[in-house]
């Protein structure tokens, strides 16, 4: 592949992911409404559009017509970077999140996934780290929300973000720890290797069990420290302390109207769905599916994609119906549970792991 | 070329953040131009190859430890720090102090480069094996374990000190 149709054939799949991320979190807001509402015995909304379905179109005009405040005394420079922060880096990580094989259109085949090349070989490359990559743009996107609260200069945003960033470092452990035993399974750090290391089917003293090979079977532990801990990564209930609305107004974006409001809003769903894809890539398999025969080649190219998205879906569903569900943590239980629970856990999980690994040879 | 240009650039936001984090006045702007340093060499071990380096770099140093810092400004409300004016001392004696230091590491790593070994930057992918996971993890549980194992009982040992020295008198 040339240079030229290598830059054009990254624009469009950049401008595409990036398209349907948007309007998947622009979905979410009103899925999260519609099903929040169906809980609580409400209809959500229904006014905007055939079941309100227009509604995040109509939120969207709202945010970038409203005033955009920037109050007196803040550290303005600050101020302004703290959203545009948060936002990118949680943009960024979908770079590196595969969504599926390849595809070929026009003659041209392509890995699904921003940072994957088809080599002219026809093998795929990927980036080796993708998963340090995502940990450590989740990481340095804790100073978006611990910049906001201190450059807005008052007491409830500074509260907010400072348990933000206590909270994202304690969990951060526990999520980065959780994914150990994965890797120690998949041996290696490619996000494309550990979807990899997931088709086909377990077998059992020899024989086909027929359950797929995905690794939330040996790591159901590890599956659920990793969804807890992300949980209080992405700043959700029941450990949406940094925003808990009845003890701190709205937290560290206290003082943020308009379009800079909805950037800290849109990078919180973005992160939702990074956790979302990455679960449903570690421990469920990623794009593997059962195949349908006798399809198109392009359809049956966009299949696993189809795969991928439905669970995805499952775990932003899981997300909203947890937020229907459950009441938030006071905030000595959150940390308590995050060092002397979730923690030893996620260590006990990596020795026994790796015991059954060298076991096993 | 692409790497050499994308090595200068880093090296010059790198060097550019050092400095800046030594004239800002306000301990929050300067905690952020050591974030910037610690990404731009996070960018620089990546383009050495050293691709789990960088990574490391980035969630410990850039996430983690400045987190902390930044943290920590923000629970004291550490306000713009009052600026005395320059000593003599510092210009007099800091300034060629600065250059025969410099001169005297640059001397160093040029005459001992054979030594050292080297890697240029930029090289091709299938000629950089010494910076993947496997090689680092075979590095430091192989070859190097027991100072690797030393370092880490030293850390602790920090860690329960800075425990003793902060807890309450009961």
């Amino acid at each position: 592949m040339d240079i030229k149709t290598f830059i054009i054939v990254a624009v469009i799949k950049i401008a595409l992911v990036v398209f349907i991320m948007l309007t998947g979190v622009a979905y979410t807001t009103w899925l999260e409404r519609k099903l929040v509402g169906r809980i609580q015995n409400r209809w959500g909304p229904t006014r905007v559009g055939p079941f309100g379905l227009l509604q995040p179109l109509a939120d969207g005009i709202k945010f970038i017509l409203k005033e955009d405040m920037i109050p007196d005394n803040v550290h303005r420079g600050l101020f302004i970077l703290a959203p545009a922060l948060a936002l990118t880096m949680s943009l960024i990580s979908i770079a590196v999140i595969p969504f599926g094989e390849e595809i070929t259109i026009a003659g041209h085949t392509t890995a699904l996934q921003i940072s994957g090349i088809t080599q002219s070989t026809g093998y795929i490359s990927d980036i080796n780290i993708g998963l340090l990559i995502i940990l450590g743009v989740t990481s340095i996107g804790v100073y978006g929300v611990a910049l906001a609260g201190w450059s807005s200069n008052s007491k409830y945003s500074l509260l907010g973000s400072l348990r933000a960033s206590a909270q994202m470092i304690s969990y951060e452990l526990a999520l980065g720890l959780s994914l150990v035993g994965i890797l120690l399974l998949a041996n290696t750090l490619s996000l494309r290797g550990i979807v990899g290391g997931q088709s086909g089917t377990w077998t059992l003293a020899g024989q086909n069990t027929h359950i797929p090979h995905w690794y939330i079977f040996p790591q159901i532990i590890g599956f659920f420290i990793y969804l807890l801990a992300a949980f209080a990564e992405t700043n959700r209930i029941p450990f949406d302390l940094p925003e808990a609305e009845t003890e701190l107004v709205a937290g560290y974006h206290t003082e943020y109207s308009s379009m800079k409001f909805a950037m800290f809003f849109m990078a919180e769903y973005v992160n939702m769905f990074t956790v979302a894809c990455l679960a449903s890539l570690l421990f469920f398999g990623g794009w593997h599916g059962p195949a349908i025969p006798g399809l198109p080649l392009i359809l049956q190219q966009l299949l696993p994609v189809l795969w991928f998205a439905i669970k995805v879906f499952f775990f932003i569903f899981l997300y909203i119906w947890i937020r229907g569900t459950l009441p938030r943590f006071r905030y000595d239980q959150l940390m308590a549970f995050g060092w002397k629970f979730l923690l030893p856990l996620a260590i006990a999980n990596i020795i026994v792991t790796s015991l059954i690994v060298t076991w096993n040879g | 070329m692409v790497h050499q240009v994308l090595f200068i650039v880093f090296g010059l936001i790198c060097v550019a953040g050092a400095v800046n984090l030594l004239v800002q006045r306000h301990p929050i702007n300067s905690a952020l131009s050591l974030v910037v340093v610690m990404a731009s060499l996070a960018l620089i071990y990546l383009l050495l190859g050293a691709e789990f380096v960088a990574a490391i770099q980035v969630i410990v140093y850039a996430g983690a430890i400045m987190v902390l810092f930044v943290f920590v400004i923000m629970l004291l409300n550490a306000g713009a720090e009052e600026r005395t004016r320059g000593s003599h001392i510092a210009l007099f004696a800091g300034v060629p102090g600065l250059a025969v230091l410099a001169g005297t590491v640059a001397w160093l790593l040029i005459h001992s480069s054979g030594k050292l070994g080297s890697v240029a930057i930029g090289s091709e992918p299938h000629n950089i094996a010494f910076g993947d996971t496997h090689n680092i993890a075979g590095l430091l549980f192989h070859n190097f374990l027991l100072p690797f194992e030393v370092t880490s009982v030293l850390i602790l040992i920090a860690i329960m000190g800075a425990v003793v020295l902060g807890r309450k008198e009961v």
